[in-house]
């Protein structure tokens, strides 16, 4: 059949590249122009080159800024995988217990991000605060928007409530799809409740446990409303993360040239590391089907 | 190497059984002798797997106890029974390499590494995976990983007894009949007690030398082969061994002869004490004849062909009826059937009433 050729096809994709460009290209070419240019204002720009780049890979602040970044991630994934595991080995297989946990679990996720915040502001309060009064009742001395200490536990603690479900309910589907002759075979074999997890749980589960740590991974590295609303960043700048310090820059200091560069690096990050992501849990489907069958 | 015993055993997976319905076995008593070769055949669902785990421990049984030797293992775990099992579809541990995989049940049992080796290459070769012991196990074909489980199932030496839960499903055919040698040969060399699971009548009867049938949670005859085929005790045995299976027609039993609802009787061949309940005499194809005098009535369907023999779908007074036909025996001519006396067999209810003056 010969095909028509009918170039005013290409009108009805219109609508979507319109919206597209509104809602994401030319917002990011803006933020482009920003990082290139300098502004006082009045839409009077003045080249700039790569001098912002220049300014803000060498400044302190945002290296500072990304050390937290970095420390706030590796302890978040340290603590929420290995919990979240813990959680899904032990949680209910099925009946009604295993439907009542898996709805409680999913609730820390239906949370919008600054009402945890909230809750976890008043949470930690030492005058009205359940944990805050608690613990000054107890004797001990906390407070998170004094204690640096006390603010980066609290924080931690907040996005561990907040997100370890979600590791944990990947790694129960990923539990829940272990065939139960792997358990019994286990079993004849003699194997040990370590071996069981070594060899059967874990090689199982690690397909959505990387999933798992790379959707923890984006989110606590741009994490940004629940600290801002508990510790707005403080105390100092003891919990400014690299999205706290961004907003700060830009909307707070209006230096929208440092921001704008600053922002696009951010973006760059991320965008590397889910690439990194991407090719190793490729790669790792890739050995699982791709080996040659000898048989 | 035990002899397994099962007493008063059934089994149930509902916590309070009401009717005989609610349970998956109902009760049996067995001996299951040290270092034979059974095979557990039935259709599925009819409670195979479900005994052969109360064997291996994997489910503790409702009623009744099992026994090894004289030892009650009811409450005993699976490792303390020493029991292999091979499951239906295959058990590999992915990250490990196939020797490892192979070896894993001997190191948990913390043997000697340089046993371990000599016995993994020596379960290698049977399985043929000698070339591929530093393999990861992941990625193999579905029948190498099947190979794999086999093997970890004969690695123990020392096993009371090998189940195997219908091994050879994922199997291609040709491999199958050579895996199935070699767990025969592996029968003979260690004579450890095996049990198989099967639903292929074919590979019961070529594995094993006593058949086990079961039908709705019952062992309804545990026999030689021959015996089965022969004296079929319940009318499940007769259609599910034998292809096809044995024809069975409505028929009233007295003394030597069974009348048949259209006025015509059959020979026997031996004496019947009167029985109760739904009466029928069962015949095997092969041992019905195709005749132009004596015999029964026959309306002819169709021929098959079967290779090596041809088989006669028909009808006797209502009933269908089949009929396996010698090579080279013309068919035209020939309007009734007659059944060799001696070879006929009699139910009661679905269950064999054995003649009188012999016994079952």
């Amino acid at each position: 059949m010969e095909k028509t050729q009918n170039n005013k096809a290409w009108f009805l994709v219109l609508p979507v590249l319109v919206l597209v460009a509104f809602s994401a290209v030319i917002p990011l070419m803006t933020v482009v122009n920003y990082a290139f240019n300098d502004t006082f204002g009045n839409n009077e720009f003045f080249w700039a080159g790569l001098e912002w780049f220049d300014d803000m890979i060498h400044s302190s602040r945002l290296h500072e800024a990304l050390g937290r970044q970095i420390l706030f991630s590796a302890i978040i994934l340290s603590i929420e995988v290995p919990l979240g595991i813990f959680v899904a080995l032990n949680m209910p297989k099925k009946g009604f217990w295993s439907s009542f946990v898996l709805v409680v679990m999913s609730l820390p996720l239906l949370i919008p991000f600054n009402v945890v915040g909230t809750i976890w502001q008043i949470f930690g309060r030492t005058d009205i605060g359940l944990l805050g009064h608690t613990l000054a009742a107890l004797g001990i001395d906390y407070n998170y928007t004094a204690d640096v200490l006390d603010a980066w536990i609290t924080v931690v603690v907040m996005d561990v409530w907040h997100w370890t479900s979600l590791v944990a309910l990947l790694c129960y589907a990923g539990l829940q799809s272990i065939p139960q002759a792997y358990y019994q075979a286990a079993k004849i074999d003699q194997a040990s409740r370590w071996a069981v997890f070594r060899y059967i749980e874990l090689p199982k589960m690690s397909g959505v446990l990387l999933i798992a740590v790379l959707l923890r991974f984006m989110d606590s590295f741009m994490i940004y409303t629940e600290p801002f609303v508990v510790t707005g960043g403080g105390p100092g700048n003891a919990t400014t993360f690299l999205s706290i310090d961004l907003v700060k820059m830009a909307v707070g200091q209006f230096d929208l040239g440092p921001a704008a560069a600053f922002s696009l690096m951010y973006f760059l990050v991320i965008l590397l590391v889910s690439w990194v992501f991407y090719t190793v849990m490729t790669n790792m489907d890739r050995s699982a089907s791709d080996i040659p069958e000898e048989l | 190497m035990a002899q397994i015993t099962l007493k008063n055993l059934a089994h149930s997976y509902y916590p309070n059984p009401q009717t005989d319905k609610d349970y998956a076995l109902k009760e049996m008593d067995h001996v299951w002798q040290d270092g034979g070769a059974y095979a557990l055949l039935g259709s599925s669902g009819c409670g195979k797997t479900t005994l052969l785990n109360i064997i291996s421990g994997l489910l503790r049984p409702s009623h009744g106890r099992v026994l090894f030797n004289d030892r009650d293992v009811t409450d005993a775990a699976t490792a303390e029974r020493n029991i292999a099992q091979v499951f239906q579809f295959p058990v590999v541990y992915d990250t490990m390499s196939v020797r490892d995989n192979l070896a894993f049940p001997l190191r948990n049992r913390g043997m000697d590494a340089n046993y371990i080796k000599a016995r993994v290459d020596q379960i290698a070769q049977m399985i043929g995976m000698e070339t591929m012991l530093s393999r990861k196990a992941q990625g193999l074909t579905a029948d190498a990983k099947q190979k794999i489980s086999l093997g970890r199932g004969m690695v123990r030496e020392d096993v009371n007894a090998i189940l195997f839960d219908e091994p050879l499903t994922v199997i291609d055919p040709h491999m199958k009949w050579e895996l199935r040698t070699q767990l025969k040969q592996l029968h003979r060399e260690f004579g450890h007690t095996m049990i198989y699971v099967t639903h292929d009548q074919t590979e019961a009867l070529t594995f094993a030398d006593k058949v086990v049938v079961m039908y709705d949670g019952r062992v309804v005859q545990m026999g030689k082969p021959e015996e089965l085929f022969e004296t079929p005790a319940h009318t499940f045995v007769g259609y599910f061994i034998g292809s096809p299976g044995m024809n069975f027609l409505d028929a009233d039993v007295q003394g030597n002869r069974a009348l048949l609802p259209g006025g015509e009787s059959v020979d026997l061949g031996a004496e019947y004490a009167p029985a109760a309940g739904k009466v029928q005499i069962g015949i095997r194809p092969e041992h019905a004849v195709l005749t132009d005098g004596a015999g029964l009535p026959l309306t002819i369907n169709r021929i098959e062909d079967a290779g090596r023999h041809r088989i006669l779908r028909g009808e006797v007074m209502g009933t269908p009826l089949n009929i396996v036909l010698p090579e080279g025996q013309p068919v035209e001519g020939h309007a009734r059937v007659a059944f060799t006396p001696a070879k006929i067999n009699v139910y009661a209810d679905d269950w064999r009433v054995a003649p009188l003056g012999r016994a079952a």
